[in-house]
């Protein structure tokens, strides 16, 4: 286990915390054991795991979607459940496969949402969007005034990390959020949202089941499986590590490669 | 009541329509408002109560069959006997208008409620997601995204109640409430289809006009998809 694999992590006091956090269905089905899981201050934590894992329950424990059954989640040192929950939703962007864009609303009009719903200055208001956009790399004056369904995938998923970043929130939750794109939108967003990260320097916890990804995005990775932690790792020691989960994912990215090289020999 | 003897016949040529018209023209006005007023005052209160009740059944799934079923139950009495059973009760029955405003609510229900639960219930659990992972109360949630995202199907089942309570209102008559029923019922007395094509005919043409208007404006507040 890397507590220590990022330089920026070791003097900070964690920002979003799991202790012996549980969730049960109401039918007593559990769907996260006992998980103690400290995310710092500016670090990307990739949630990894096969579907059924657990990753998007612990996510959405953070952003009190979910309340935990046993054990609690602090954020920035309070519980979920000391927060108001309003005012912790808004304190943390959402970003989310489907993207959630509300169909009836303008680009714009969905990207000003939280600083509207926050009652800022109309100018800020006005200004927000178009900022946002640009950052994200799409042309506010082409976008502003489209609706979600004149938009590829791509375009959405942009405008959804715009969104969720309109608040200038210091957490970023992001549920595979290039998981329903086509494999080259999904790299290119990808790099993109690299570039964004380090400008941003934002705590990040993103969930997802593609290896690429943790190792691309992660400072830190978090292996699930079946509702339980298996390892915190850096991309390197998850690399090599011996816990058979992530051995499997490692041998599984070495098979891909032995299939590039054999491919080249050709 | 002037009792037209010279129409108990079939008028059938375009100059007896019009003298026909000209002897009630503003009776059937007059009748044709009434019906507007019964059924406008209707519809209000349908919506009123069904779409509020629509959502509930839409958050709470356990009281779909309580809810539902109670509507579905009205439904199925007959116009008469509905009108004969509130007759019975003591405010209720008081007032003939009020008394038909009541049975016409309880058959304008049913299509209401339903419509707005399959509306709300129909919004993408994504968007919704979304909307509450933002930090919108559960009031924003419904009035800024799942009612302006389900407006187009709670409209359609305006559009089905109000088609439905303007055919209904006819019987309200019966009970001395006036409407264009008051011609069908005396044209069935009288043995005199000029009378009661005097009543069914503008009751028609209302049901069209309606049906008509409330299609536009489904379609126009339709979000796009």
């Amino acid at each position: 286990m890397n507590m220590l694999a990022h330089p920026e992590a070791r003097d900070s006091t964690p920002i979003i915390e799991f202790r012996d956090a549980d969730y049960r269905l109401p039918n007593g089905q559990a769907l996260l054991r006992q998980l103690n899981l400290a995310v710092n201050q500016g670090e990307t934590l990739v949630l990894l795991g096969r579907s059924g894992a657990g990753k998007t329950t612990a996510l959405k424990l953070i952003n009190r979607l979910l309340e935990p059954s046993a054990g609690e989640v602090r954020v920035e040192g309070r519980t979920t459940l000391e927060w108001d929950p309003i005012a912790l939703r808004r304190h943390i962007g959402y970003v989310i496969q489907e993207t959630g864009l509300f169909p009836h609303y303008t680009v714009e009009e969905n990207v000003a949402l939280v600083p509207r719903l926050e009652n800022w200055a109309r100018a800020l208001i006005r200004e927000r969007p178009r900022e946002l956009l640009a950052m994200v790399g799409l042309d506010p004056a082409f976008f502003l005034g489209r609706y979600p369904h004149e938009l590829s995938g791509g375009q959405r998923q942009r405008v959804g990390v715009a969104r969720a970043l309109a608040g200038d929130p210091p957490i970023l939750l992001m549920d595979e959020p290039f998981g329903a794109l086509d494999p080259l939108t999904r790299a290119e967003i990808r790099g993109e949202f690299q570039a964004l990260q380090q400008r941003l320097r934002k705590t990040i916890v993103i969930v997802t089941h593609d290896t690429n990804e943790a190792l691309l995005l992660a400072t830190r990775i978090a292996l699930m499986e079946a509702g339980e932690l298996k390892g915190v790792y850096s991309p390197q020691g998850f690399l090599h590590s011996d816990e058979p989960v992530a051995a499997a994912y490692a041998a599984q990215l070495r098979a891909l490669e032995g299939f590039e090289r054999g491919n080249r020999r050709e | 009541m002037p009792r037209s003897c010279e129409h108990s016949k079939d008028s059938k040529g375009a100059t007896d329509v019009s003298e026909f018209l000209s002897q009630h023209g503003s009776e059937i006005l007059n009748a044709t408002i009434e019906h507007m007023w019964l059924v406008g005052a209707t519809m209000l209160l349908a919506i009123a109560i069904g779409v509020p009740l629509g959502i509930l059944v839409a958050r709470k799934p356990w009281l779909s069959n309580p809810i539902l079923g109670t509507a579905n139950v009205a439904e199925t009495i007959p116009s008469l006997a509905l009108l004969g059973f509130l007759l019975a009760v003591p405010w209720l029955g008081a007032r003939a208008d009020r008394l038909t405003i009541t049975a016409l609510t309880l058959y304008a229900l049913l299509p209401i409620i339903r419509n707005t639960a399959t509306g709300i219930s129909g919004v993408d659990p994504a968007v919704r997601e979304a909307a509450r992972g933002m930090g919108m109360t559960g009031r924003q949630i419904l009035f800024r995204v799942e009612l302006p995202l389900s407006i187009s199907t709670i409209l359609a089942g305006v559009r089905v109640a109000t088609v439905l309570t303007i055919g209904i209102a006819t019987i309200a008559a019966a009970v001395g409430a006036g409407g264009l029923g008051e011609f069908i019922f005396r044209g069935l007395a009288m043995v005199n289809n000029s009378l009661i094509l005097a009543g069914a005919v503008p009751a028609a043409l209302l049901a069209l006009i309606a049906d008509l208007i409330l299609g536009l404006l489904e379609r126009r507040l339709r979000p796009a998809r």
